[in-house]
């Protein structure tokens, strides 16, 4: 592949660059409430005597000043203890978190897979497939053409006609079987998949692990965040390590899972 | 796999890149790549709005839809609601009170259901816009989407809710002996100026509650005072009598009372046009514009900052 044909290169021979984190920094800012102690007169002294500042509000450093470049054809892995930063980071990639300072740049439109927060449990998985699908940017035409293809993958109506039931009457592993088919429905320049492996029972597991090796394969880049060791393995080439916010370690993906490994195993 | 230990290969001796020695900047211009979550220009902007409009509508019946979906009686709670808040109001304000000075029953019974379905039509509306970004940070954080489809579902929401306490509204009209004619049409642009009116408003509250959640507390004593003042179950002409004439104008001038006053002079017979302000049609177009262009472009200023919470 490595011959002047390769799409991942230009005719001189550089690769091409999807997206490009510039020294991003990322804060949140959550409303504490008054802060430690929670009763009314706590949080009315902690306004009074915090002039200043704004009352009540924390910061949340959660994104260490993170640079790095990714190419195309890349499969991109992020490890890290929990609240290390990975899942902010890629909200930061996709554009949805603003960052505080540095800049993030892509190519397209890179999008998380994912829908859960447009779905409504008390419709019907049948409005959900719509919902879902316009909610991610598709046309109702396109919808409509792949909804039986959702309904399938999904293997909700393998136990009875559940597709017209609200969802709430879905047991949990159905529900996010069906919040995957639709979330997996559509194609991505630049694809991010947090955690979304480790869903449903054994058969479901091994579709999804294949229609994610599939939208890879359409996919430009993808990133994958994931705390199993294995599947980042098998889906990766490159790691990202963050640790408190902070990039400690980015290459070729054995290199860095076994500083990971032996770091945690400590 | 084949493609993992080639690009293994590349990572540990990488090949002389031309690129080598660019800033990030550079070599994202020389790439054509741009800034994410950066805010398109304004037209850009309606555009991508307009791409969006089929989920705006759908998110819209979906959260009605959803609204009463665990009642036994479903959506029959949708014209039930409105219907008892009319009783409520009536048995206070029409019996108790008394307050329908200046206007026989069989008109002061429509003017108070009109009055008070069309307030809530704002108010919900307001309300729901406190809420729109802040309540719904999940959504904003994990999908694209232009933000302004939020507040605009939200009223539109209201709109569809307005529709259902429209039909007791006219059957109100009707058993009070007004009639179906020509000018309930005028109901239409009404109704049409208050949404445009209402999801500018539910803009401006949607970016202000994204930074100051408190508002959502807040707000529920601005509305009711606005409400009193409006002339919601009272006529501000009868009421303001010995008042210099200004102050009732001012009054009747306020939105809020412009809209109600609309929808009551289209369906009431009694309810002529000695009870409109000068100017009304005018002053209903002015605050549609004004309140709905600005807050569009209010709301749009801050569009790459609502994902922050």
């Amino acid at each position: 592949m490595a011959d002047g044909f390769d799409p991942n290169y230009t005719p001189d021979g550089a690769r091409i660059p999807t997206v490009i984190a510039d020294d991003v920094h990322i804060v949140y800012r959550v409303n504490a409430g008054g802060g430690g102690k929670g009763s009314a007169t706590a949080a009315l002294s902690k306004i009074i005597r915090r002039k200043g500042e704004q009352p009540g509000v924390r910061k949340v450093h959660a994104v260490r000043g993170v640079s790095f470049t990714a190419y195309r054809g890349e499969a991109i892995g992020l490890i890290g203890s929990n609240g290390s930063g990975k899942s902010t980071l890629l909200r930061a990639i996709a554009g949805l978190l603003p960052c505080e300072s540095g800049k993030v740049y892509t190519d397209g439109q890179p999008s998380l897979l994912g829908v859960n927060a447009a779905l409504m449990n008390d419709l019907t998985g049948e409005r959900n497939v719509m919902l879902g699908g316009l909610a991610m940017g598709m046309s109702r035409e396109e919808i409509k053409e792949r909804y039986q293809g959702i309904v399938d993958f999904s293997g909700i109506n393998e136990k009875g006609d559940f597709i017209t039931l609200p969802m709430r009457t879905y047991s949990s592993g159905m529900a996010a079987r069906l919040r995957f088919s639709i979330a997996a429905a559509k194609n991505h320049d630049v694809l991010m998949i947090d955690e979304a492996l480790a869903t449903g029972d054994r058969r479901f597991q091994i579709r999804s692990e294949e229609r994610i090796r599939e939208l890879r394969k359409e996919a430009g880049t993808v990133f994958l965040v994931s705390h199993s060791n294995k599947s980042i393995r098998d889906t990766c080439d490159r790691v990202l390590w963050l640790e408190k916010g902070e990039l400690l370690m980015d290459g070729p993906t054995e290199e860095v899972v076994k500083a990971y490994e032996k770091e945690t195993s400590r | 796999m084949s493609d993992t230990t080639h690009d293994g290969a590349l990572a540990t001796s990488k090949p002389p890149s031309p690129d080598e020695g660019l800033t990030p900047a550079e070599l994202a211009a020389k790439y054509g790549l741009s800034v994410s979550g950066a805010r398109p220009g304004l037209f850009e902007y309606v555009r991508q709005l307009w791409s969006r409009r089929h989920f705006i509508l759908a998110f819209s019946s979906a959260k009605l839809m959803a609204q009463y979906s665990q009642a036994k009686l479903g959506q029959i709670w949708q014209v039930a609601t409105p219907l008892l808040n009319a009783l409520v109001y009536y048995l206070i304000f029409g019996l108790i009170l008394k307050a329908g000075r200046g206007m026989d029953q069989d008109t002061y019974i429509p003017f108070l259901v009109m009055g008070i379905f069309v307030f809530t039509f704002t108010q919900s509306s307001v309300m729901a816009g406190v809420r729109a970004i802040s309540g719904n940070l999940g959504l904003v954080r994990a999908l694209h989407f232009p933000r302004a489809s939020l507040p605009i579902s939200f009223s539109l929401q209201q709109l569809q809710q307005l529709g259902y306490s429209m039909i007791v509204v006219f059957a109100v009209a009707v058993g009070f002996g007004n009639y179906p004619k020509l000018s309930w049409l005028l109901v239409l642009p009404a109704l049409f100026l208050q949404f445009v009116f209402n999801t500018g408003l539910a803009m401006i509250m949607a970016r202000m509650g994204s930074k100051t959640p408190d508002l959502a507390q807040l707000m529920p004593f601005v509305m009711r005072t606005w409400m009193y003042a409006s002339g919601v179950m009272f006529s501000i002409n009868e009421y303001l009598k010995e008042a210099p004439a200004w102050v009732g104008n001012v009054l009747q001038w306020n939105p809020a009372a412009i809209y109600m006053d609309l929808i009551r002079f289209a369906l009431i017979d009694k309810y002529d046009s000695s009870f409109l302000p000068p100017h009304v049609w005018a002053f209903a177009v002015g605050w549609a514009v004004i309140i709905g262009l600005g807050g569009f472009v209010y709301f749009w200023k801050a569009e790459e900052r609502y994902g922050r919470g």
